[in-house]
């Protein structure tokens, strides 16, 4: 499979604590990339470099072979083509959920309001939310707002999908609502970099995990040798904080 | 009080009424525009102009409308710059309205999370789409209770309009009471007309507030 993805040498830096040191990671094409770590250790970080919403101080960020950040053109253009859905959903509380989807496509892409819809549509149908088109975010609960805010980035048609603790701000019974719209997305080939806490969904879903600790990848590892046989101690005892017997 | 002279002043209560309304209404309308613009600059940090609005900000807000009109109306033509009484009530008002007009919306701006700004941006947005398509409307929103108060402040310092002779409301009834001494009646119709301009407004601004909140919030 072809890269789609490269990050190397990445450095944030705030002043002088150092967030993300020199990372590496070349991701393929339809690959799924599940991103696990201590609170703190960057991970999130990661996810919003990699879209540029965060400053960059040493290496770079190509996406098909473009260096997208540090960027030199258009930012805007750049992050049409990466998705990235937050843990506090964010939808415009403003807009119902159909303007919501439709408003970045036919605003940024310019495409007409009438296909936008119809598109919209197909997807909140996909999602099983055809009937909540004209709520507004606040009419909806928590697994309907992350719903939302999923396929509102994939609108866009997004090469890669950014997911950030989708699921962290959600009660727990509405957690498996929202991981299976993920899952079924890593089916029909998406590229995802998800970021999340839920270790048994990580495993269902990652081609690769990778442990961050304190600013660098760690370990990396398909899910069966990363879960099974983890070759670090810190990752045996990150691993270990998740058990309970 | 006598009916008599109630119904004999009423006209030209209602001249100074719309005098007053017409002035208003064009004076707050101006604030409304200077106070985006300024909101605009400061929210986007544009450099010169966020310092200018600043200044122009604390300038306008600290001193009295009455300074403000007096420097207008009989500073400016010692500099050559002449302008009417109704004009000058106009900017006047859209000076001082600006000023708080602009700090309404930048409380409303401020209120607004940061991670709207992300999600517009993570979906390829300008940062001027952002603004105008995510930012401001639910900023505008957040603001409406501090604009309608302004409003209805605004159109209560238009009072101070009789120091420059505009036959406003307020002069109409100092001017009668000079001429008549009939003071009970000319201070009724005062109340009167005063209230009559600005419940609608108020009744108006709750409504208003309550849609965009239950929009907004569901609350």
């Amino acid at each position: 499979m072809e890269e789609i993805l490269n990050i190397s040498n990445l450095t944030k830096r705030y002043d002088d604590l150092v967030v993300l040191d020199h990372v590496n990671l070349s991701v393929k094409k339809g690959e799924v990339i599940v991103l696990v770590g201590t609170s703190g250790c960057g991970k999130s970080t990661f996810l919003r470099c990699i879209n540029a919403l965060e400053k960059i101080q040493e290496g770079k960020v190509s996406l098909d072979g473009e260096v997208i950040n540090p960027a030199g053109g258009k930012l805007n253009t750049v992050r049409e083509r990466i998705g990235m859905v937050f843990q506090s959903y964010d939808l415009f509380p403003h807009k119902t959920v159909l303007q919501n989807m439709i408003l970045a496509p036919v605003k940024v892409k310019k495409i007409n309001k009438k296909e936008a819809e119809k598109e919209a549509l197909a997807l909140l149908d996909r999602v099983g939310l055809l009937s909540k088109k004209d709520s507004y975010p606040h009419q909806l609960s928590g697994g309907q707002k992350q719903r939302v805010a999923i396929v509102r980035a994939l609108m866009m048609h997004p090469e890669v999908l950014l997911l950030d603790e989708i699921t962290a701000a959600l009660d727990p019974e509405m957690v498996r609502e929202v991981l299976d719209v993920v899952i079924s997305l890593a089916r029909e080939g998406r590229t995802m970099i998800i970021v999340t806490h839920e270790l048994t969904f990580a495993r269902a879903v990652a081609d690769r995990m990778i442990f961050i600790d304190g600013g660098k990848i760690v370990e990396e590892g398909s899910p069966e040798e990363f879960f099974n046989h983890p070759k670090t101690d810190r990752l045996k005892k990150f691993l270990d904080s998740f058990s309970y017997d | 009080m006598n009916a008599e002279v109630l119904i004999s002043y009423f006209p030209l209560y209602g001249e100074a009424f719309w005098l007053t309304v017409r002035i208003g209404l064009i004076g707050i309308g101006l604030a409304f525009v200077i106070g985006i613009v300024t909101a605009f600059f400061s929210y986007f940090k544009v450099p010169f102009f966020s310092q200018l609005s600043k200044v122009y900000i604390e300038l306008f807000r600290n001193t009295p409308l009455l300074v403000q009109l007096f420097f207008i109306y009989f500073g400016l033509p010692k500099i050559g710059i002449r302008i009417s009484a109704e004009v000058c009530g106009v900017v006047g008002l859209g000076l001082l309205g600006g000023s708080y007009m602009a700090e309404g919306f930048r409380s409303g701006l401020e209120a607004v999370p940061k991670s709207q700004t992300e999600s517009a941006l993570a979906l390829g947005m300008t940062r001027g789409q952002m603004f105008f398509n995510v930012i401001f409307p639910e900023a505008f929103s957040l603001s409406v209770p501090a604009i309608v108060a302004n409003i209805i402040f605004l159109l209560k310092e238009t009072s101070v309009f009789s120091a420059i002779s505009l036959m406003d409301l307020m002069f109409t009834a100092k001017d009668l009471i000079g001429l008549y001494y009939n003071t009970t009646e000319a201070l009724f119709l005062l109340v009167l007309f005063y209230m009559v301009m600005l419940l609608p407004v108020s009744i108006l601004g709750n409504v208003i507030e309550k849609k965009v909140r239950f929009k907004m919030f569901g609350a």
